[in-house]
């Protein structure tokens, strides 16, 4: 559309006339897109053999990893003690050990992890989460901020390194795997993120009166070591979303045989007992998509069906009862004049 | 109605001998006395200074007016206290302020920043508009006035300096600084002229007179020492708000002079035609009549945001659930189960619980939670609209199509927080003077001795003309070609208007048989030429040169008589000069003839009035002829006839309808000569009649009158367009056809008003007339309560008739008020009666309205429908209506500002209304209403998750994402494509908002944003949370996410749901979005990838900086994740799929008509099928009785009413 731009004949000034451009006057060009039937079908048929495909590949990775899930809080209660299972897991001088066996169902190749996984322990509650001092974390220089770390931050005027309730919880069970006398050795190195070990984890922060005081909580740190060597810690310390949780305790860099028996020598020290919380031990390898995890493959191919399923209902309806673009019998008016 | 009638009284006096004055004589003195006491207001002329005796009086205010709502000092405690007053302002207020507290989930920033941006935002918008007024009030204030200082000398002094009991020296063309009773005037006898255009809008001049008997002496201009010792007392009735009463009296030199308002002289109207005056400051300031006419402007909202607001309140209702959920969940945990975890070391009571007291814990939760859930209440939503609605504004003030090339104007949307309410409308209430008319009469046509003359049409005619060709044309197959030979002849017509010469102003007359003196071939010269007398002679005028050109322009107390003279002149008779008794015109009969200057005698004048409805004068020409000449309205001019003069009666009358119907003024005009003897039998009973006094006298006058005006001949009759504003009857008949409804409020008579209506096809030729009017007697003499009953009589039959004429459409009924009428039926017991019937009428014309009538009409469609009015109107009599209704919008044409300044959307023309609405409005109320709905739905999905998270956390108010993703999601993330969504999308493009007007009722129907589609958003929105949180989980958790073993934590979680929501809601928007532009596009990818740049940017910064919680997440942990995107596609799908479901269904078996629309546009069906897209437009229509196709349409049934007729009379003959 052309607008004259020129002044007009009686004068009247013409500055206070609005810029012409196509975007003042609203006519970019713009793509409109329109949903026809082709649309819709081709959308669908598109959505549907591209998410049946990932479905299917993401169900046979998930297929592929072997998991082994061991609960042992139950099992590793000597009887004698089944009434009072607080008490067995808070007195420092009852024998926390204890032997099982597990059965490798298929063969697992190296890399296999061994995780830990906690039930019904909200590491996630707010005043858990709160409470540690990255600052502290990072550098001895940030020793004294134990800000946030309450009530778990000072001992006697001095800091708690490192403070607060996260650490002090720290998780300290201790498997040993051996297979029929041989020790399966489980690298306890790397399993934290590089960037937890480089950075928010210093190098020369060294415990101090670490689980000295009156109350334990958890398990204890060598104080000879950095905090950033201590990489149960570092895993501990990311707060897992959901109370169900599995935390890397260490990797096997040796395959597992099927059938092959796998001794476990647990230390049961850490208090579920008390919140009534599991505790299991995964053993796993993984794929492209990680642990075992079939609900991902199921999604999309459930998805993929819907959609598949949606693209035939509208080719049906478009063979039976189709509707041509543009019929203006369509339009409001027309509607309802046939209907009076 | 008597106002125009006392100025012609008026106006009279000073120019007639004969002419008596008509002051209230002196023995109503006890009366007056007697009344003293009932008035209130005691007023000590020319002494400001002193102090009323009695202590009760009141103070009286200063002149200073002042509009502004704030004052520098209130400002921000006033301003605060609006914002705050808002709910949801006030809830993130407290929610800020907690955030300094121990009870907040998240840092101080992330609650105050945003809550800082919207309250500045609208702090400085206040501000800017209240300066804006305030800058206008100094203007005002400042402007200069001559006030008598004392000693007889005066001198200018700033209008907020007058006092009451000040005398004023006002000059010509200058306004009234505050309401001033009249005390001289430059002329001999205190008449003086004024313009009241600010007040009502009419541009004719009014007459006001001083009081004739304070004897001043007659004083040249500046030496007016007399008023150094002038000492009065005026007694009137307090300020009130009527512009046509005014009681009270002057008591001077022991004398009691009753006061009328006759004397008094309106702040804002301006004196005209006089050198200067001299009154006494009765009212100033906020006690004038301009000032007690305005009314409050109410802050406006729009029937959305309104809605808007219910929707907050019902999020509010669901985060208050929800926090009690919460927090009663976080009791019960601290309850049964804290005291269990070890882990939190339960016993040490922290500020976060205490074991010991789970309900005071529970209940600070609850505070906690309040403020965590808060991004249900979407804080930016403000912001956001606000500024949408000012982009949307622009786009408004910048349309081309709106721009008045000859005025050089543009549209000006002035608060734009109105533009969606534009596409709601369903009633428009507008003024008539400078709004559908340019108040300019043009001399248009008249019949002479029973011949019609003048070719052009009108404005009327013209288009429906136009359209019945166009319909002709398309639907050629049905109508017979016996049809199209009857309609041939008005559209052939139409090309006498293409070639239009230079035009005179007032004069559209086109016709040789009558220009360039060719009326002397025509077989009826004579009677031609007494015509042409008749237009020249009898009217009461006065000339007035122009000091630059040296042409002479016509004061005319109506409009009309202008166009009259300016007939005659081009027609050859210059009327040029008038005396106290006498009328002179320069006659040119022909072209080779020279001038002749002829005086006529004026012997008597008798006015027009609106009771009388003729005029005449009685006149000696040069040859000593007495001749009667008369003009009124037709009806009244036939009783009137000779049975000699009724020659050209028939084809006259025929001739008269034709012009009514095309929406002309008409007048008859009629002569008759007079014996000597006659004429001064009659003069001296007149004259003896004038000089007496009693209550008689005007009876008395009237039935001599009467004698006189009798046994006349008819001329002919005259035809005045009353100038409609271009474009106007095609702006009402689309108007109409998008199903609007128009109602006209004019300031006007009732004959103009029915004029217009029918010129506008507001009324036409087979529509009902329902007149409620109670005559002027009954006004006088009866009481309130009968006047009422006899009111409610009318409007109750007239129910009864409607209600009993099923079919409407072949007769529709049309409703005419008149003001004095309709004081009562505003009145409580009445309105709801009044609206009734008025609804139920096709169009409603009020006419002789006060401004603050119209207010009070428009306040009573508003309240008694509940529908969205419109208020337009040019003049400051509009401005109350204007801020009443809904929308007001002013006019910027010619006069003054006052209206478009009280306005919010100021237009130069009224044909952009039709722009404006129809798709300004149309536009602005889909994005809108999309772009809340999307907003909910956005807030609905992030806070949502945040709760989910919340319960599996016992409730402690632990959040998953980073406070930073909060702060950021609203105003950054997310903000930039539903800004663009508000305001660049279109459904359909304006040229089909245009030719399918029906689509604008999906408006005032408000099919985008009810109750059905916000709930489908609400729930589409808590449908995509719940799925973008439960699948996140149970993709990520809890075994290995990757590759390399590792499980993910809280915060990787976190970012991968929020990078799901990122998706998730800006697929939606792409999914709602008709109209993409570069814009759209960009915003939508742009939000996704600045989402992976501030995780990645973020993520990187050194930990010192940021909270670590996301340190190198993007790159280390989630980036080499396959796990990370196989969940963002899965769960963008899973979320949109039952929109998509829903819309692919809609669209291809249960279409909207924009659908439709967009799709033949598509297959460019508007160009390859021409036939099928008219019929389509044709169909895409309101109901309507009113406009040019609701007129056609009555004429083609009437034709093929006829035809069946004859065809079956002729079947009948046959068989």
């Amino acid at each position: 559309m052309e607008v004259s731009t020129t002044n007009n004949a009686n004068g009247a000034s013409t500055k206070s006339k609005p810029h012409h451009s196509r975007f003042t006057q609203q006519e970019l060009p713009a793509w409109k897109p329109i949903l026809t039937p082709g649309w819709v079908i081709t959308s669908f048929l598109a959505i549907a053999f591209l998410f049946i495909p990932i479905g299917l590949i993401s169900l046979f990775a998930s297929e592929r990893v072997v998991e082994i899930v061991y609960r042992y809080d139950q099992e590793c209660i000597p009887e004698m003690y089944c009434d009072n299972v607080t008490g067995y897991i808070q007195s420092s001088h009852t024998n926390k050990t204890c032997i099982k066996n597990v059965t490798v169902p298929k063969k697992m190749i190296a890399p296999i992890f061994v995780y830990y996984q906690l039930d019904n322990f909200y590491q996630n509650h707010r005043r858990y989460v709160k409470s540690r001092s990255d600052k502290q974390l990072r550098s001895a220089s940030g020793e004294f901020s134990t800000k946030g770390c309450e009530p778990e931050a000072k001992l006697g005027g001095a800091p708690i390194v490192p403070c607060g309730l996260i650490a002090w919880s720290l998780f300290n069970d201790t498997y040993s795997l051996s297979i029929e006398g041989k020790v399966i050795d489980i690298n306890k190195k790397g399993i934290a993120w590089k960037s937890d070990t480089n950075v928010k984890f210093g190098s020369n922060v060294y415990p101090k009166n670490f689980q000295a005081g009156d109350l334990i909580g958890g398990g204890k740190l060598n104080e000879s070591l950095p905090l950033n060597e201590q990489e149960d810690l570092i895993v501990w310390m990311r707060t897992a979303a959901l109370p169900t949780f599995r935390k890397l305790y260490g990797k096997i860099n040796s395959n597992l045989e099927a059938q092959d028996v796998i001794k476990v020598v647990l230390e049961n020290n850490y208090n579920t007992y008390s919140f009534g919380g599991q505790k299991k031990l995964v053993i796993s390898t993984t794929s492209w998509i990680g642990g075992k995890n079939d609900f991902l493959g199921i999604a999309y191919l459930t998805v993929g069906g819907i959609c598949l399923f949606m693209a035939l209902n509208f080719i049906l309806l478009y063979v039976f009862k189709p509707r041509p673009l543009g019929d203006p019998s369509y339009l409001s008016w027309n509607r309802n004049s046939s209907r009076q | 109605m008597g106002k125009r009638g006392i100025g012609a009284k008026l106006l009279r006096s000073s120019l007639y001998t004969l002419a008596n004055i008509r002051t209230k004589p002196s023995y109503k003195k006890e009366e007056a006395t007697g009344e003293l006491s009932g008035y209130p207001r005691v007023i000590h002329v020319n002494q400001p200074t002193v102090v009323p005796e009695d202590t009760s009086a009141p103070i009286f205010c200063s002149n200073y007016v002042s509009t502004t709502k704030y004052t520098f000092y209130n400002f921000l405690p006033i301003a605060l206290f609006e914002q705050f007053n808002r709910v949801a302002n006030f809830y993130f207020l407290v929610a800020a302020g907690l955030t300094f507290t121990d009870y907040a989930p998240f840092e101080w920033p992330s609650q105050v920043v945003p809550l800082a941006l919207v309250v500045g935002f609208s702090l400085a918008k206040e501000m800017y508009e209240d300066l804006q007024r305030n800058w206008q009030d100094k203007a005002a204030n400042c402007r200069k006035s001559t006030v008598h200082i004392g000693n007889g000398v005066f001198d200018s002094k700033q209008w907020r300096e007058v006092c009451v009991g000040d005398i004023v020296k006002v000059k010509k063309d200058e306004f009234f600084p505050a309401d001033l009773l009249l005390l001289q005037s430059s002329y001999e006898d205190g008449m003086s002229y004024v313009e009241t255009m600010n007040l009502d809008g009419e541009t004719n001049l009014k007459v006001k007179r001083a009081l004739q008997n304070l004897s001043f002496p007659i004083v040249d201009d500046d030496k007016s020492s007399h008023f150094k010792d002038f000492k009065a007392t005026i007694r009137c009735e307090n300020p009130n708000s009527n512009l046509y009463t005014f009681t009270g009296n002057l008591e001077y030199d022991g004398h009691i002079h009753p006061l009328e308002p006759a004397q008094l002289l309106l702040r804002d109207s301006k004196l005209r035609n006089t050198e200067f005056v001299f009154g006494v400051a009765v009212f100033t300031g906020n006690d004038t009549k301009v000032m007690q006419n305005t009314t409050q402007s109410p802050s406006k909202r729009s029937k959305i945001e309104l809605q808007m607001d219910k929707i907050i309140y019902l999020l509010f209702g669901l985060l208050i659930f929800i926090s009690i959920v919460s927090a009663s969940g976080f009791g019960l945990f601290v309850r049964n189960m804290v005291p269990f975890w070890w882990y939190l070391m339960p016993d040490v009571p922290g500020e976060d619980f205490d074991i010991n007291n789970f309900l005071i814990s529970g209940l600070r939760h609850l505070v906690t939670a309040l403020m965590l859930y808060g991004y249900l209440v979407p804080i930016s939503l403000y912001v956001s609209i606000e500024a949408v609605k000012i982009l949307q504004a622009r786009f408004i003030n910048n349309d081309l199509h709106l721009y008045d090339e000859v005025t050089g104007v543009p549209a000006n949307a002035r608060t734009s927080n109105l533009n969606e309410q534009l596409g709601q409308v369903d009633t428009i209430l507008s003024d008539k003077t400078g709004t559908l008319t340019c108040n300019q009469m043009d001399f248009l046509k008249c019949s002479i001795a029973g011949c019609p003359y003048g070719k052009r049409l009108s404005e009327v005619e013209l288009a429906a003309a136009k359209q019945i060709a166009a319909q002709l044309e398309s639907n050629d197959a049905e109508s017979s070609s016996d049809d199209a030979a009857s309609l041939e002849a008005i559209t052939i017509n139409d090309d006498g208007n293409v070639n239009k010469k230079e035009t005179i102003k007032g004069f559209s007359f086109q016709d040789d048989r009558l220009q360039n003196g060719n009326w002397l071939k025509e077989p009826n010269a004579d009677v031609i030429l007494l015509f042409f007398r008749i237009l020249a002679v009898c009217h009461t005028a006065i000339p007035e040169v122009n000091e630059k050109t040296g042409e002479l322009t016509y004061e005319a107390e109506s409009p009309d008589e202008g166009a009259f003279l300016v007939a005659a002149r081009e027609f050859g008779f210059h009327f040029i000069k008038r005396t106290q008794n006498s009328v002179v015109v320069r006659e040119r009969l022909s072209k080779d003839q020279e001038p002749v200057e002829k005086e006529y005698n004026i012997l008597t004048l008798l006015d027009f009035t609106s009771k009388r409805k003729r005029m005449s004068v009685i006149v000696r020409d040069e040859t000593g002829q007495i001749l009667m000449f008369c003009k009124g309205a037709d009806t009244i001019i036939f009783d009137r006839l000779a049975s000699n003069g009724k020659m050209y009666l028939e084809s006259t009358t025929k001739h008269l309808n034709d012009y009514g119907d095309a929406g002309m003024r008409t007048l008859a005009l009629a002569y008759k000569k007079l014996e000597e003897s006659e004429y001064s039998n009659w003069a001296e009973k007149f004259h003896k009649a004038q000089i007496a006094s009693g209550p008689n006298r005007e009876e008395l006058l009237e039935e001599l009158s009467d004698s006189m005006e009798r046994e006349l001949t008819l001329v002919g009759s005259t035809a005045v367009e009353d100038k409609l504003q271009k474009g106007v009857p095609e702006c009402i008949d689309r108007l109409a056809l998008a199903g609007l409804k128009i109602w006209v409020l004019t300031g006007d008579k009732m004959e103009t008003a029915i004029n217009i209506g029918f010129s506008c096809s507001l009324l036409r030729q087979g529509m009902k007339q329902i007149c409620i009017v109670v005559d002027a007697e009954m006004l006088a003499e009866s009481g309130k309560n009968v006047i009422k009953e006899n009111i409610l009589t009318q409007i109750t039959n007239a129910a009864q008739m409607i209600q009993n004429k099923k079919d409407t459409r072949n007769s529709p009924f049309a409703l005419i008020i008149e003001g004095k009428t309709l004081t009562y039926a505003l009145e409580d017991d009445l309105k709801f009666q009044f609206l009734n019937l008025a609804v139920n009428c096709a169009s409603v014309i009020c006419c002789r309205v006060s401004p603050k009538q119209k207010a009070l009409v428009v306040r009573l469609v508003k309240e008694g429908t509940g529908r969205t009015t419109l208020g337009i109107g040019d003049g400051a009599n509009d401005v109350g209506m204007i801020k009443e209704a809904d929308i007001g919008i002013g006019i910027s044409g010619v006069e003054g500002m006052q209206a478009v300044m009280a306005s919010d959307f100021s237009i130069a023309q009224f044909r952009f209304l039709e722009r404006l609405l129809i798709v300004h409005g149309h536009w602005c109320y889909k994005r809108i209403s999309k772009m809340i709905c999307y907003f909910f739905y956005k807030n609905i999905t992030l806070a949502l998750t945040l709760f989910y998270f919340e319960a599996e956390t016992g409730f402690s108010g632990q959040m998953h994402y980073d406070d930073w993703y909060m702060l950021l999601y609203n105003v950054f993330l997310t903000s930039c494509p539903v800004l663009a969504l508000g305001v660049l999308e279109k459904d359909i493009c304006a040229e089909f908002c245009l030719q399918f007007p029906a689509l604008y009722q999906q408006g005032p129907k408000n099919l985008f944003f009810d109750w059905y589609r916000i709930i489908g958003w609400l729930a589409n929105g808590v449908y995509a949370s719940f799925v973008i949180y439960l699948v996140n989980l149970k993709i990520f958790s809890p075994e290995s996410f990757r590759k390399e073993g590792q499980t993910a934590d809280m915060y990787v979680i976190g970012t991968a749901m929020f990078t799901s929501i990122i998706w998730v809601v800006n697929v939606q928007i792409f999914l709602i979005s008709h109209y993409l532009t570069r814009v759209q596009l960009h915003t939508i990818w742009g939000s996704i990838v600045v989402w992976y740049l501030i995780v990645y940017i973020y993520g990187m910064m050194p930990v010192k900086w940021s909270s670590g919680n996301i340190y190198h997440q993007l790159t280390e942990v989630l980036g080499p994740a396959h796990k990370f995107y196989l969940s963002t596609v899965f769960v963008t799908l899973l979320c949109n799929l039952p929109y998509l479901i829903h819309i692919s269904y809609q669209r291809c078996y249960n279409p909207e008509d924009h659908h439709v629309l967009q799709e033949m546009k598509n297959l460019r069906k508007d160009v390859t099928d021409r036939k099928m897209w008219k019929s389509e437009q044709d169909k895409a229509r309101q109901e309507t009785e009113i406009g040019l196709s609701a007129r056609v349409d009555a004429k083609m049934r009437n034709m093929k009413g006829r035809m069946t007729r004859k065809y079956s009379s002729l079947a009948v003959r046959s068989s």
